[in-house]
């Protein structure tokens, strides 16, 4: 029994000394998440990059590396293809048959937390920081990003007006608005912009019914701005029988914001809730 | 009718149908030829660049292989090529038996509600199962998706047999009629859980959708292997009876054929055969209608030979749309759905319309 203890307590003690000496060979890194990828490119690490997923799209330049796909559906060989010797990945990263192959193959991986929170991003740039042997400049970035946090985070403690109703729309497609409930990245950044989520009834993405969004009485609509079914413009989404009754409506108050930046939680996340936070007390 | 060709042409038949006999036979031989040739093709390509000759050059020597090597080899390639011969051929056997079972140039498995009724064992798996307790969820890893699907697809089967058969007998009009029921009844449900689904697993979903054999591993293939095999096998004795099935059902029991066995073995060995191939590998379409409808044009509408060498078509080209699959947006990869689609119909269609009217049955 003591055996077992010291011999716990040994491995206890070995486990952040390991940490603290890199154990990864970091010269063929694979970073795999919008957020991880922006970072190591903050961190100044990008020369380590050998590859990246498809939702790995800023700094524009990320996107010139080979892209090995979607990361819940990555293709085993075509990861060993570019030989990583470390990958970076966000929680969700699959098929689970091809992490078992990567395992197999002893490609180490380390899994980036990825909470909606502002202490989720300082947990990202260190754990990602550690994993590429820079703390020192992982905390440097970590201190500067809760800076802006902590900078958004009084104002909006300051703020003298109520606080805005917002309501995230994801898509307008064929007229049916697809919403933000709790537990989301826009849930997140809402709320760090000293908003309130107008939606609280349900987790996830959902489809609201004309109802729904009525009870909502959103003072703001948020959206991405970016081609395709988002590409929506005030009047066109006003014009929805559902909404022209909301007060967001009344005042025209549609924001659309950079999907990668306003959801991504990462880096450039304090500026994103700063740039919303104007917006919405601009629009008081 | 299938044999019309033979039987109203030439009443004799004898010298002709010798001839598409051994049409048939050789086309074993030249099949098999491009079967061997396109799986050791398989293990040669791949977006990492690992040699095949390379590494057998290095066994001969009585080298190590290194980790990669042997990791690419052994376990990405080698289970990939057994897995595409394995749903290749369960799905281009099964379009056949479809075929000449009901009589039908449309039919292919999917038309059973087999497919649907994988699909909705699949999105039972991918949505409800993330409402699991984390533990269990990383207890049974990848395992209850194919196991879900493959139930999916039998549960189908059993209720479309049992709806179809009164008295013994099993009405194979009922049964396309109900499969097209149960199709959209089991879409529907599969549409209730979509609508639960948050947008992660929406994209999983659609990825599991249009197929792929990237989830290739040993462990899979040895629960599906087995179930295809011996149900192909199966298949491939129904030549004769399906032969007279095309006649229709009073004259084949008139030639001596035993009917509403080799119904029950069609059934039965297409439902096991499609619903793993499913299971392991996603909605893989259009092999099942366009290999045995390209082998009637060559070869002409004789099952005997027909099912054996839809088998060995069949798998040659999943074989050969699986590597495109994986080098042609390399290190990403193409659902090999779209592949299979993407070039099968273009050539189905320039086939019909160059030989218009000899897609008789």
């Amino acid at each position: 029994m003591k055996r077992r203890s010291l011999m716990l307590g040994l491995v206890t003690l070995a486990l952040p000394l390991g940490a603290l000496a890199q154990p990864y060979d970091t010269s063929r890194v694979v970073a795999i998440g919008g957020a991880t990828t922006e970072i190591v490119y903050a961190l100044g690490a990008a020369d380590k990059l050998v590859a990246r997923d498809s939702t790995s799209t800023f700094p524009a330049r990320a996107q010139t590396l080979p892209d090995i796909g979607y990361m819940r559906a990555l293709a085993a060989e075509g990861v060993l293809s570019v030989q990583p010797t470390l990958i970076l990945t966000e929680p969700g990263a699959g098929p689970p048959e091809t992490i078992s192959v990567l395992q197999a193959a002893s490609v180490p991986m380390v899994v980036v937390p990825a909470p909606f929170s502002g202490e989720g991003i300082l947990a990202k740039i260190t754990a990602i920081g550690d994993a590429l042997g820079i703390p020192d400049k992982a905390q440097m970035l970590s201190d500067q990003v809760r800076a802006g946090l902590d900078d958004v985070a009084t104002q909006v403690a300051n703020d003298d007006t109520a606080p805005k109703r917002v309501l995230f729309v994801l898509s307008t497609q064929g007229g049916r608005i697809m919403a933000s409930g709790t537990n989301t990245a826009a849930d997140g950044i809402i709320a760090m912009a000293g908003g309130i989520n107008a939606i609280d009834q349900f987790e996830g993405y959902r489809q609201l019914t004309a109802e729904a969004i009525a009870v909502a009485a959103p003072d703001v609509v948020l959206m991405m701005d970016r081609e395709g079914d988002h590409a929506s413009t005030a009047e066109a989404l006003f014009a929805i029988p559902e909404m022209a009754t909301t007060p967001a409506a009344q005042t025209g108050a549609l924001v659309k914001m950079d999907g990668l930046l306003l959801l991504g939680f990462g880096p450039r996340t304090p500026q994103a809730a700063q740039a919303l936070h104007d917006v919405l007390q601009g629009q008081g | 009718m299938m044999a019309s060709d033979t039987t109203t042409d030439q009443p004799f038949v004898q010298g002709p149908f010798v001839d598409r006999r051994n049409t048939a036979r050789r086309a074993h031989l030249w099949l098999g030829l491009l079967l061997v040739l396109v799986s050791l093709a398989s293990l040669a390509v791949g977006a990492s660049g690992t040699s095949l000759w390379g590494a057998l050059l290095k066994l001969a020597q009585g080298d190590a292989l290194t980790l990669t090597e042997r990791v690419v080899l052994w376990d990405i390639r080698a289970p990939r090529l057994v897995m595409g011969i394995c749903v290749g051929s369960a799905l281009a056997v099964s379009g056949a038996v479809m075929q000449g079972l009901f009589r039908n140039p449309l039919a292919d498995p999917g038309i059973l509600g087999v497919t649907t009724g994988a699909t909705l064992g699949a999105i039972c798996v991918i949505v409800l199962g993330a409402t699991l307790p984390a533990f269990v969820q990383a207890t049974l890893g990848a395992g209850p998706l194919p196991v879900a699907a493959f139930l999916g697809a039998w549960g189908s089967m059993l209720l479309l047999y049992r709806v179809s058969t009164r008295a013994g007998r099993t009405s194979v009009a009922t049964m396309l009629l109900a499969g097209i029921a149960l199709s959209a009844l089991f879409a529907a449900f599969s549409g209730v859980l979509i609508f639960l689904a948050d947008d992660m697993q929406l994209r999983e979903l659609t990825f599991w959708s249009l197929g792929s054999l990237a989830g290739a591993s040993w462990v899979k293939l040895s629960i599906a292997a087995p179930v295809i095999v011996v149900s192909l096998m199966l298949a491939c004795t129904l030549g004769h009876g399906l032969n007279g099935l095309a006649l229709g059902e009073a004259a084949a029991h008139h030639m001596g054929i035993p009917v509403e066995r080799t119904k029950t073995i069609a059934i039965l060995a297409v439902s096991a055969a499609t619903g793993t191939a499913v299971a392991v590998s996603g909605g893989i379409g259009f092999i099942g209608i366009v290999v045995p409808h390209l082998l009637r044009l060559a070869t002409g509408p004789d099952h005997r030979g027909l099912l054996v060498n839809a088998g060995l078509l069949g798998a040659s080209l999943l074989l050969a749309a699986d590597m495109i699959a994986r080098v042609v947006v390399s290190p990403a990869e193409l659902p090999i759905g779209i592949l299979t689609a993407l070039l099968g119909s273009p050539v189905f269609l320039w086939i019909l319309l160059r030989k218009r009217g000899l897609v008789d049955m």
